[in-house]
This record gives structure tokens, C-alpha cells and sequence, in this order.
């Protein structure tokens, strides 16, 4: 492979007492999907604000395109698209207006960001809003224009934090289609999530974290087949009852997990695990045999759930 | 009481006639509430502003005014004494807008905190009277504090000069009232407080015979004055803080032209209230 | 593309915070007051008229002239600078306190552009060339109204505008420093808490040689007073060394105030 274009070893960085993001290694290749998945508070934010090159680390290495971010600040920006968590459009303009004045603002001729906002309202599927004042969006549709906008100026690397929270099933798979065009022409994407389902639609490859540590990294497949059984059952006894029949339980499969609303047992066979059960007389109020997800891998590594 | 017994209905916890005869205080209770994490700074800007103003304007600049109008004064007194209840009335108008705007907007549009209030027993009415009672309360203790710096200063000169309290008072509650009404109908606030502050209250403070008198004025801006509740209530606080004239007639007029702005502000608050809740 | 013009600066003083990219931020000014801000932009025109208005004839039929030294005169001359320096300083506090803090902490529009390969002292020069371009307009419209009333005594009056532009220039630097360390917006009337005295105190509508020693003193320390006096030497033509000395303590408050400034918004978007 070649030379990565983010290279990161030991990178840290505390806030007073607090350490957000603890010693952490990683590099990212050109053209692939790179992921931090973790709960809320794991470090995935600030560790992209450093990578965006508006934070500085406390210790440790970073090099982005060759560049260290503490002293090369606008030129690092320059190549980069940035998707905050919370979206920071300009309300006193419109549509179209926050396309063109992102684009200036990184020094584009005017010529050049005209054709780019058409370009990027038709990407975007907000052609007929181009003129709509910005506060009369909805979710979804600032969402994809906050994603416009970071394309405005053909970055190598878009990064995007949390890039679907807080949207409905519909604009969060409209979104996910955006981002695989992105893919195909190869965009390099750095995606942080808590979401699971969407670590797994969109990363080549993941880093797991949790606490400001790295727990496991690898690809999504990889990750579960090394943390994870194949399939899944989730059973359910009432409220007060799981953890007492977990444990009556624990025998019958390679792993068990006793959350307060349900039981998780591993095991290659969900359906032959359920018979058993049965057969040996308990039961469940509710069950569901699926695969194993990242959710699960998560949970294997740090003994909680990714939303708490 | 148990859970299983409310759940079953033979408890009932809430009272709903009480709501519906006290819902307005209890809205008042709430706002006071947040009033009082800022308490400091308003009493501290309620103090500081009238003896700031009365300092700059009423003694420096009125000393250079009295020595030039000589012994005839201004209305027959010292220029403080002519300018001191005028600002009196423009500190209850100011605190009632204050209470009444800010909160309306937040409450439907900042925080929402209204439609949360509406899904209780409350009503849109008593929501609405809710933020208005809070307003009267501030606009109350502003203008007592107001008050009692005029007095300070030996800006009163009547003997029932204490009755200027209630009519600065009314004054407020009229115009906070129709503020509150608008407030309520407004779906985009950021134009609102430049129109309201530059278009709105600042002619208002400089038209309406607050520093000389309104007809001193050209004809064709004194109407300003005539719509302007600062301009009937500093009427009535100057002849009642120092005695100057105004006839039974105009007397009469003065607090018609209040309370039908109260009246008229207060209905319609209580109906856009509804309707916006209901919306 | 974006690279080669980022790049143009590589190795020049200032790369880490400054890019350049002031015109733009100008250009953003303008569409948005085409869309939505023009009412507030004009509205500002309105306050100093409406003082003149109301003291000016108002107050000058109680108090027609006023003596400044051994000349005697009209009121409404005598104010008319004093408000011309107001509504600068009022429209370059606007500007860079209620303006900027909404940007800042309600539509976050800073971290938004400083995603891009702007740094922080771009933004901070470009919200206060905005303000300046409006201290600039407000400050000719306002010399149109009072030159034809015969307000202005002296040709010396013209450089009033540039001095309206060198005032709005230091308050909006200092503003927008103060503004970064507010929390909520109410907050906020803490400026207004310093604002009122100064425009009371500052011999805005009388010498402020009425007063007693101790508050002249304290009269003087404010930068209002200069503006004012400025502003005032000016267009009543009394040229002399005090005038330099005025626009002295302004060149310090903007050298002041940009370091701050800058200091201020690498703390908050750096860190």
C-alpha cells in the first residue's frame, strides 16, 4: 500500500484533567472508508477536530498529507471537507448562497463556484430549494446541504461526525446513497458514528473506540467473526427476571450478555439454541435469532452498549 | 396515596378546577422563577438607570436649562422635576415590554416552553395572563425603585406624588399588554427587536414630551405623543408629582386611551395565545 | 485549486492564523444584506437623526446655544458631532457584540468558516471590516442630514467621516474580544451596562466641564469622550494637537483590540 494520508501515533489530547483521546495510532489509506465507532463521549470528535486541524493534540504525532496540523492549520483545511455534528449553516442566507460563499471562502474564482453549486444543489436533490432561506429545512435536507457544502472545494478527504443523528429512517438512507457515490469516485470519507448499522453500510475499515482508547480495529466483517459468534438469540423474560434466568442459562451457549431489558446469547445456531431452551422447559416471553453486529463486538469489548 | 390507586381512578391527583381557576398564577409562579436567576442585574439596572439619567440629563444638563429658561422654569419647575416623572413611566413601559416580549418569544418559539405549559391543564388564557402578571410585577418594583431615587433626588413636589406609582404602573401594563399580543403573532423575531427598537420605542422615548414639552414640537410630529402611552402617563405623573395642569377633560382622556390599550391589548393576547397553542 | 491558493502564503508572517481572505468575508456581508439584514443595517441611520430631532430642536428651544470656550454656538451644532460619534461607536458595538455572538453561539457560522482554509484572524479582520463599512455609510448619510442644516461650522468637518471610521474601527475590535467570553445573551446587557453611562457622561449634550473635578478626570479615561471630542474639534473647525492625541488613544485600542481578538478565537476554535 502506499504512504497513508493521515498517519496518527500516540495521539492525545486532554482538557484540563480529562483525557478525551488516549495514546491512539491509526492511518488512513487514499480512496478508502475509515471509521471511529463509539458510544458518545468515546473521543471520535475530538479526534477528528484534530484531524480537521482546528484542535491541538497535547501529545503525540500526526502528519495529514505530510503536514503537521499544529503548524500548517489553513493549508491541511484546505484540502479537507468537514461535516460537523451539529450543523453550522448560515442562517442569514440562502440555499444556494451558503454554497457559493463556502466555496469563496476557500479562495475559489466566483466562476468556479458558480458551476460548482449547480453541481453540487443537483448532488445535493435540493435543486428546487436553491433560493428557500436555510431555517426552513428540514433535518435531512440540512444535512445534505452542510455535506454539499463541504464538497464545494473537491477535498481529498471529507470527514463526516455523526453525519445521520437525529434523522428519520427515510433521509438517513438517502444520505448513506450520497456518501457510496462519494465512495465510488474515490473520496477518502472519515466517518464517526455510534450507529452500528451505519459503521457497518459505510466503513471499509473501523477503529472501535471507547473511553479515548482504541479497542479493536479491522474491518467490519473482521471485526465480528473475531469478536462475535455467527448469530445471535435475544430472548426476554420481563423486566425483573433476565438477569436470574441469564444465569440459569450460561451452560447452554459460548457466551451469554444479561442486559436489563434482555437476554444475549452467542452461538453459531440461533434456532437449534431456542429448541433447547425450550425443551429444557423455560420460557421466554419474547425471542429473536439475528446475525451478530458491531453492537455485539462492542459489547463484547467493553461490556456496554453503544446507546445508553 | 398509591400508584396503583391513581392508576385505577380512584385517586385522582390532579385537581383540574383548581388549575382552572389558578393557572395564571401558577404560570406567573414559573416565569418569577426565572426572573429571579437574573434578579441581580435587573434591580441593578433599575437602579442604576434612573440615577444615571437623572445625574447626566436631569441635573447636567438641566442646570445649564434652568439657568437659561431663568425663574419661569420648565411647566413652572426645575427641569429635573419636569423630566424625572417621564422617565418614571418610561421605566414601567420599558420593564413591561421587556417581561412581555422576551418571554412570549421564548415561550413559543426559543424553548417552546408554552406547549409543554398547554399540555397540562393550563389554557392558552391563563398562559398568557401568566407572563402578563410577571411583567406587572417587574414593571411594580422597577417603578417603586424608580420611585424612590426621584425622591432622593427631591424630584417630588406634591404631596400625593406616591400616585404616579400606579398610573407609571398602568401605563406599562397597557403597552406591555398590546407588546405581548404582537409578540405572540411574530414568526420571525430578528427583524422584530430592530424595528421595535429603533422604530418602535426610541421615537416613542424621544416624541413623546419626555424632555421638553410635546409642544414644543412642530404640529406635524406631535401626534407622535398622542399614541404614545409614555406620553399620557408622564402627563398624569406630572400633575400628580408636581402639580402641572391639565384639565378634567384631558384627564379623562389620559386613562380612556390606557385602558382601552390595556383592554384591547390583553383580548387579543389571550386569543393569539389560543389560537398559536391550538395551532 | 483550493490548495494552490492556500498555498500562495505558505512561509509568510502570520500562515497559522491569517490567509488572506478578507474580501470574502466582505462578499458574504453583502449578499446577506441583500437577503435579510438590510432593515437593521438602515434602521442604524435612524438613531443619530432622531437624537438630533428630538434635542436638537427639542432641547434647543429651552437651551439655544451653548459656549464651548470663548464661542457661543447653536445646541444643535453643538450635539450633532457628539451623535455622529455615538452612532459609530453604537453600530461598531452592534456589529461586534449581539452580531457576533450569535454567529458564535446560536448558528456556530465561525466554525463553519473556520473549517475551510481561513484562520481565525481572517474572521476576526472580516466582521470588522464589515462594521467599518457601516460606520463609513452611517457616517456619510449623517453628514448629508447636518451639513445642509448649516450644523457643520468648518470644511475640517469632511475628516469626521474618516475619524467616525477610526472609532468604529476600535470599538468593533475591542467588542468582538469582549463578546467571545459571553455565555448567554443576557449576558449581553452587561455591555449595555457600560455603554449608557458612557453615552450619559461623555459631553454628548452639554461641556462636560459642568462636573466636578474627580468625574472629568474619570470623563476623560472613557473612550467615548475622545471619539466625541474628535469628532467635535473637527467639525467645529478647532484644530489643535489635543485632535492627534484623540486618534491616538483609537490607533491604541484597535492594536489592542485585533490581539486580543485573534488571541481570543484561536482559544475558542483551537483548542
Amino acid at each position: 500500500m502506499s504512504n497513508p494520508l493521515i498517519s496518527a501515533r500516540g495521539l492525545t489530547k486532554k482538557f484540563g484533567d480529562f483525557t478525551a483521546v488516549n495514546g491512539i495510532d491509526f492511518d488512513v489509506y487514499k480512496g478508502e472508508s475509515f471509521g471511529f465507532l463509539g458510544p458518545n463521549g468515546a473521543g471520535k470528535s475530538t479526534a477528528m477536530r484534530i484531524i480537521g486541524a482546528t484542535s491541538q493534540r497535547t501529545s503525540g504525532t500526526i502528519s495529514i498529507l505530510g503536514k503537521d496540523p499544529e503548524l500548517h492549520g489553513p493549508q491541511i483545511r484546505a484540502h479537507l471537507g468537514v461535516v460537523p455534528q451539529q450543523d453550522n449553516l448560515d442562517m442569514q442566507l440562502s440555499v444556494a448562497e451558503n454554497l457559493y460563499i463556502y466555496g469563496r471562502y476557500f479562495g475559489l474564482s466566483r466562476k468556479f463556484v458558480k458551476g460548482k453549486v449547480d453541481e453540487l444543489l443537483a448532488f445535493a436533490q435540493l435543486e428546487e430549494k436553491r433560493d428557500a432561506k436555510v431555517e426552513n429545512l428540514s433535518g435531512g435536507m440540512k444535512r445534505r446541504l452542510t455535506i454539499a457544502r463541504a464538497l464545494v472545494s473537491e477535498p481529498e478527504i471529507l470527514m463526516l461526525d455523526e453525519p445521520t443523528t437525529g434523522l428519520d429512517p427515510q433521509a438517513r438512507h438517502i444520505l448513506w446513497d450520497r456518501l457510496f457515490r462519494l465512495k465510488e469516485q474515490g473520496v477518502t470519507l472519515l466517518i464517526t458514528t455510534h450507529f452500528m448499522d451505519e459503521a457497518e453500510q459505510l466503513c471499509d475499515r473501523l477503529i472501535v473506540m471507547d473511553k479515548g482508547s482504541i479497542m479493536a480495529e479491522g474491518s467490519p466483517a473482521s471485526l465480528i467473526k473475531n469478536y462475535a459468534t455467527k448469530e445471535v438469540l435475544e430472548i426476554r423474560f420481563g423486566s425483573d427476571r433476565n438477569q436470574e434466568m441469564g444465569a440459569k442459562l450460561r451452560t447452554m451457549c459460548e457466551r451469554i450478555e444479561e442486559l436489563p431489558d434482555r437476554v444475549l446469547m452467542y452461538t453459531e445456531d440461533g434456532e437449534a439454541l431456542l429448541e433447547k431452551i425450550y425443551a429444557a422447559d423455560f420460557h421466554p416471553k419474547t425471542s429473536l435469532v439475528r446475525r451478530s453486529s458491531l453492537e455485539d463486538v462492542f459489547l463484547r469489548l467493553t461490556g456496554r452498549t453503544l446507546i445508553e | 396515596m398509591s400508584l396503583t390507586q391513581i392508576r385505577q381512578g380512584s385517586l385522582v391527583l390532579v385537581d383540574a378546577a383548581r388549575v382552572q381557576s389558578r393557572g395564571a398564577l401558577y404560570v406567573a409562579q414559573a416565569r418569577i422563577r426565572q426572573m429571579m436567576k437574573w434578579i441581580w442585574l435587573i434591580l441593578g439596572i433599575a437602579i442604576a438607570n434612573p440615577i444615571l439619567y437623572l445625574i447626566s440629563v436631569g441635573i447636567g444638563l438641566g442646570g445649564l436649562i434652568d439657568k437659561s429658561v431663568g425663574p419661569a422654569g420648565v411647566d413652572g419647575v426645575k427641569y429635573l422635576t419636569f423630566l424625572a416623572p417621564a422617565l418614571l413611566a418610561q421605566a414601567a413601559i420599558q420593564g413591561t415590554m421587556d417581561e412581555t416580549v422576551f418571554p412570549t418569544i421564548e415561550g413559543f418559539k426559543w424553548h417552546k416552553t408554552f406547549y409543554s405549559m398547554n399540555s397540562t391543564p393550563l389554557s392558552g388564557v391563563q398562559i398568557s395572563y401568566g407572563v402578563f402578571l410577571t411583567a406587572l410585577f417587574r414593571a411594580f418594583y422597577t417603578v417603586v425603585l424608580y420611585f424612590g431615587v426621584m425622591w432622593a433626588f427631591g424630584a417630588l413636589e406634591s404631596p400625593r406624588a406616591w400616585l404616579a406609582i400606579p398610573t407609571a404602573v398602568f401605563a406599562g401594563a397597557s403597552f406591555g399588554a398590546l407588546m405581548q399580543a404582537l409578540a405572540a403573532r411574530l414568526e420571525d423575531e430578528n427583524i422584530f427587536f430592530v424595528v421595535l427598537g429603533r422604530f418602535v420605542m426610541m421615537p416613542l422615548f424621544m416624541f413623546s414630551g419626555t424632555f421638553f414639552p410635546l409642544t414644543s414640537m412642530p404640529f406635524f410630529l406631535q401626534w407622535i405623543g398622542w399614541i404614545s402611552p409614555l406620553w399620557h402617563a408622564t402627563e398624569l405623573g406630572r400633575h400628580l408629582t408636581y402639580g402641572h395642569a391639565i384639565s378634567p377633560t384631558m384627564l379623562w382622556v389620559h386613562f380612556i386611551f390606557l385602558g382601552v390599550m390595556l383592554v384591547v391589548g390583553l383580548f387579543f393576547s389571550a386569543r393569539i395565545f389560543t389560537k398559536r397553542l391550538a395551532k | 485549486m483550493a490548495v494552490a491558493i492556500a498555498e500562495k502564503r505558505v512561509g509568510k508572517l502570520g500562515e497559522r492564523v491569517y490567509s488572506g481572505r478578507v474580501p470574502q468575508l466582505l462578499e458574504r456581508g453583502f449578499i446577506a444584506f441583500k437577503s435579510s439584514t438590510y432593515m437593521i443595517v438602515i434602521s442604524g441611520f435612524l438613531e443619530p437623526v432622531l437624537y438630533l430631532l428630538s434635542f436638537g430642536y427639542g432641547i434647543g428651544k429651552l437651551l439655544p446655544t451653548i459656549t464651548v470656550g470663548s464661542e457661543t454656538i447653536k445646541y444643535a451644532a453643538f450635539i450633532a458631532p457628539a451623535l455622529l460619534a455615538t452612532s459609530a461607536m453604537n453600530g461598531a458595538i452592534y456589529d461586534s457584540t449581539m452580531n457576533v455572538f450569535f454567529k458564535l453561539n446560536h448558528d456556530r457560522i465561525y466554525h463553519g468558516m473556520l473549517a475551510t482554509s481561513m484562520g481565525p484572524l481572517d474572521v476576526a479582520l472580516g466582521e470588522i471590516g464589515w462594521a467599518l463599512l457601516r460606520g463609513f455609510s452611517y457616517a456619510c448619510a449623517f453628514m448629508a442630514v447636518i451639513a445642509p442644516l448649516g450644523l457643520v461650522e468648518s470644511v475640517w468637518g469632511l475628516l469626521a467621516i474618516p475619524a467616525a471610521v477610526l472609532i468604529a474601527f476600535g470599538f468593533a475590535s475591542c467588542g468582538m474580544a469582549v463578546t467571545s467570553y459571553m455565555k448567554s445573551f443576557q449576558q449581553l446587557e452587561i455591555v449595555n451596562m457600560f455603554l449608557l453611562p458612557m453615552f450619559l457622561f461623555s459631553g454628548s449634550f452639554y461641556p462636560i466641564s459642568v462636573f466636578p473635578q474627580w468625574l472629568q478626570f474619570t470623563v476623560n479615561l472613557m473612550p467615548l469622550t475622545h471619539a466625541i471630542n474628535l469628532v467635535r474639534g473637527l467639525c467645529l473647525g478647532h484644530i489643535n494637537m489635543a485632535l492627534l492625541g484623540h486618534a491616538l488613544y483609537f490607533v491604541v485600542m484597535i492594536v489592542f483590540g485585533l490581539i486580543f481578538t485573534t488571541k481570543r478565537l484561536n482559544a475558542l476554535f483551537m483548542k
